[in-house]
């Protein structure tokens, strides 16, 4: 990778980018936190959730795939942009069944997050109340597909990382979900509690049995600070 | 496990040489066999290619066509595409629902007929229609199901059904279909008879780049409705590294009321390939793919003569016509019913044996396509043209058409018309023009493009086809003065959401809330303000999916919204008070007073 850089505007402020990094990754280098969900550093970006979109030379695009080019004008913090976000984040919450106040994540969770950041309080959309499965069948991991908002980390930390693929998306559309690698249920895999999939879910669906509640609901990530605060701060 | 499902299994995998790449074909063989892909089967699968049980099952599960769940050995599959739901699909429907004595989604009792429905398989001009595993039964009525059903029952092959007489190579015996071609006008360029291997023979005596600045002169650009030009598309896959290439075609024409595509392979087989060749010279590509969709199974055989025919005169293989280095070979890549393939990186996706989700862009495919090489995707019909290209000049090509829309476009037209069929015009033609010809003088809307495009008035029918002003793939749905246009707006949303692969947040889950939302109003429980929410919730979706279904699958509403807003108008009920009169308070509690087994203490009437 040749370290040649590049310069790009958000929101007006000029930021260098190395040649080859997405929009998310130089920004933030540059401390300018744009609100995602399906990105996780180290992982292939997913692209799925939508939440990371921003406006490129008037185009709208999604931040954790789009590549830095020189010259480009980027929108990030704008009216319009935290509009489509806030309705992209409660399309998640009303197609899943997000029981916040009872979910172990909470305080951990970055939908939750990510909701608290751009000023939601109620969904505006009707729930859709989905009939999902749970499966408790691993020793050590649970999932609850209540909460799964298929951003894809679980199957990518598995085939990428883990090397195991214990997850994959079936189904299309609305019927679409997470699979396990096996006849039926996640007991019946190799799925270990070391793996990195064990520790990427964003949300509440893959959960490690029996530490739910080590850290209570007011002291954990989120409750101290907003989500993005740690990017912020760098700038 | 038994011995002769292992058995069979492996040597399906074996003759796709357990190549994980060719899994749609794997799991279409499986499929045909048994009935299903079993659990079972797909570890079965699974180990012969190397690839995951659940990697499996994510491609069964992606396809319409292929399932988990044991189906019949004959499965009639009933188009319910809005246009023929104007044609009568209903009644034929309810014959076939009680001549069969199931209801549609199951199986008869017997285990041997299944009975499901289908959006658009590319028959609206002889509608309404229904595929019997990969047998085509156009211009249906319930007299005719129930001769059909009655010789199902008897054990009849659905191939020998008498179902009709098709005209053209549908009489050929490798295709023997009651499909009817229907081309209605020849125009200058696809249709009109060609001078075969002329085209591929200039290409020859050309350099490569040649080839690519006469497409690009002749200012060829995409058919398939995106409209990008075809020789820079062509330059941008030559230039990108990569050892090998591909040549793809798409002929998974998917958009309700599309059906030139199928015309097409029937009868312009070999304009098609000779274009596909030449692309392949001028890309530096020594292999093609046409990814025909899973509808037009009864193409097949057909067209693998005719491949094998030219590979008999070396007009594919290696050595191409004495040109020494010039090697190619086309093969065919067969769909399982998923629209969203119709998509360039979704289709790329199912070529490579994945379920069909769209890829990220950038890379693009002509920098990484196909098994990460660059691709050429392009349509059935631009092709066709480039074949024409090379035979007759990029002037002659030029001088067909309207300023930046050279040469002519196909149109699939059907719906309320007298006269039902694919049609060839220069760029230009008017709505006007074009509902003259179709007949129908009195048509109130007409949708171009399909549900992906655009529903427009009376007042708009003096624009033209053209990439300037109404850029179409060449579906063209005719609604007459009696239809009932917002109903078709609820087929087409349930159409969408049912076709999103599912991949992206406000295509998966936006969709829905959509036609919710346009129901509640058609249920006449509508008010003033949902008017803004279907706007600004489908301009959201639009700006924020990841491909172009999503991009696009609002359109249905927002485009009546701004052409026949009255008739959403017409639904509304004032608001009083500032309250919603439409507010159901014995509805709204129904759920909770259930599920407490008593009525609610403050709300009783
Ligand atoms: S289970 Fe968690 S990590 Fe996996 S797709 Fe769902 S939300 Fe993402
Ligand atoms: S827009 Fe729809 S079809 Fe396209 S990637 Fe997103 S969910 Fe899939
Ligand atoms: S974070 Fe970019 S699409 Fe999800």
């Amino acid at each position: 990778m040749s370290e040649k850089t590049v310069i790009i505007k958000i929101d007006g402020i000029e930021i260098k980018a190395k040649a080859g990094q997405t929009i998310m990754q130089a920004a933030d280098e540059a401390g300018v936190y744009i609100p995602r969900l399906c990105y996780l550093k180290d992982l292939t970006p997913h692209g799925s959730c939508r939440v990371c979109t921003v406006k490129v030379n008037g185009r709208y695009q999604t931040a954790c795939t789009e590549p830095a080019v020189d010259g480009m004008e980027v929108e990030n913090k704008t009216q319009e942009l935290e509009g489509l976000r806030r309705d992209i984040i409660d399309m998640l919450f009303v197609e899943g069944n997000h029981f916040c106040m009872f979910c172990e994540k909470s305080g951990n969770c970055d939908l939750q997050a990510e909701a608290y950041r751009l000023g939601i309080c109620a969904p505006k959309f009707p729930y859709l109340f989905p009939d999902r499965d749970i499966d408790g069948t691993h020793p050590d991991i649970f999932i609850d597909r209540n909460r799964c908002i298929l951003c894809g980390r679980c199957v990518n930390a598995s085939r990428d990382v883990d090397g195991k693929t214990v997850f994959e998306f079936v189904g299309r559309g609305s019927e679409k979900k997470v699979a396990v690698n096996a006849d039926a249920k996640l007991g019946d895999t190799n799925m270990a509690l070391t793996d990195k999939a064990a520790d990427v879910c964003p949300v509440g669906a893959i959960i490690k049995k029996r530490i739910g509640f080590a850290i209570p609901v007011g002291k954990r990530t989120y409750d101290q600070k907003p989500i993005g605060s740690e990017i912020e701060s760098k700038s | 496990m038994s011995d002769s499902l292992q058995k069979k299994i492996q040597e399906i995998c074996q003759s796709s040489n357990n190549d994980r790449a060719r899994m749609m074909d794997i799991v279409q063989s499986v499929q045909k066999e048994f009935g299903c892909v079993s659990s079972e089967a797909m570890n079965l699968i699974a180990k012969a290619t190397k690839s995951h049980h659940v990697e499996v099952e994510s491609v069964v599960s992606f396809y319409s066509f292929l399932s988990k769940e044991q189906k019949g050995k004959t499965v009639i599959r009933l188009c319910n595409d809005t246009v023929d739901r104007m044609k009568g699909c209903q009644e034929v429907a309810k014959a076939l629902s009680s001549e069969l004595g199931v209801k549609f989604g199951e199986t008869t009792s017997d285990g041997k007929i299944t009975l499901e429905y289908t959006p658009c398989i590319g028959m609206c001009d002889q509608a309404p229609a229904a595929l019997i595993n990969d047998v085509v039964a156009p211009n249906l009525t319930a007299e005719k199901v129930k001769e059909i059903v009655k010789n199902l029952k008897k054990g009849v092959d659905p191939s020998k059904l008498s179902l009709g007489k098709g005209d053209g190579n549908n009489t050929d015996s490798l295709i023997g279909a009651a499909v009817r071609n229907n081309v209605l006008k020849v125009g200058d360029v696809i249709f009109a008879d060609n001078d075969s291997g002329k085209g591929l023979e200039n290409a020859l005596a050309l350099k490569p780049e040649e080839v690519i600045d006469m497409i690009k002169v002749a200012k060829l650009r995409g058919r398939g409705g995106a409209g990008f030009p075809t020789g820079l598309k062509w330059q941008f896959t030559r230039s990108a590294r990569g050892e090998q290439k591909f040549v793809i075609c798409n002929a998974d024409e998917g958009e309700p009321g599309t059906f030139k595509d199928r015309v097409l392979l029937t009868e312009k087989f070999d304009l098609l390939f000779e274009g596909m060749t030449i692309a392949g010279y001028a890309i530096g590509a020594s292999t093609g793919i046409i990814y025909v969709r899973g509808e037009y199974a009864y193409l097949l055989k057909f067209l693998k003569s005719k491949l094998k025919e030219r590979y008999d005169q070396r007009l594919l293989g290696k050595n191409i016509k004495g040109k020494s280095g010039f090697n190619f070979d086309i093969r065919i890549q067969m769909g399982s019913g998923a629209y969203i393939c119709g998509e360039e990186s979704a289709l790329i996706s199912s070529c490579e044996g994945l379920r069909g989700d769209p890829k990220t862009r950038p890379p693009f495919p002509a920098q990484r396509g196909y098994l990460a090489s660059p691709t050429s995707v392009n349509n059935v019909e631009t092709i066709c043209s480039v074949t024409r290209i090379l035979e007759k000049g990029s002037d002659w090509f030029l001088s067909i058409g309207s300023t930046n829309s050279s040469g002519t476009k196909i149109l699939s037209i059907s719906g309320y018309c007298k006269r039902p069929g694919v049609y060839e015009y220069p760029f230009g033609i008017s709505i006007t023009d074009l509902l003259n010809d179709v007949g129908a003088e009195d048509a109130k809307a007409v949708l171009v493009g399909g549900p992906s495009g655009q529903f427009i008035g009376k007042n708009e029918f003096s624009r033209i086809i053209c990439y300037n002003d109404l850029g179409t793939g060449g579906s063209i749905v005719i609604f007459g003065p009696k239809c009932d246009l917002l109903k078709a707006v609820d087929e087409y949303m349930e159409f969408f959401v049912e076709e999103s692969c599912g991949y992206c947040t406000p295509c998966r889950a936006g969709n829905i809330l959509l036609k919710k939302k346009l129901e509640e109003i058609l249920e006449g429980n509508g008010e003033s303000a949902d008017l803004d929410y279907l706007q600004s919730l489908g301009e959201g979706i639009k700006k924020t999916s990841r491909c172009g279904l999503g991009q696009t699958s609002p359109n249905p509403i927002l485009t009546t919204l701004k052409n026949f807003k009255p008739l959403y108008e017409a639904l509304m009920k004032p608001q009083e008070k500032g309250m919603q009169p439409t507010f159901d308070i014995r509805a709204a509690l129904g759920d909770a007073e259930k599920a407490q087994m008593r009525k609610s203490v403050l709300y009783k009437n």
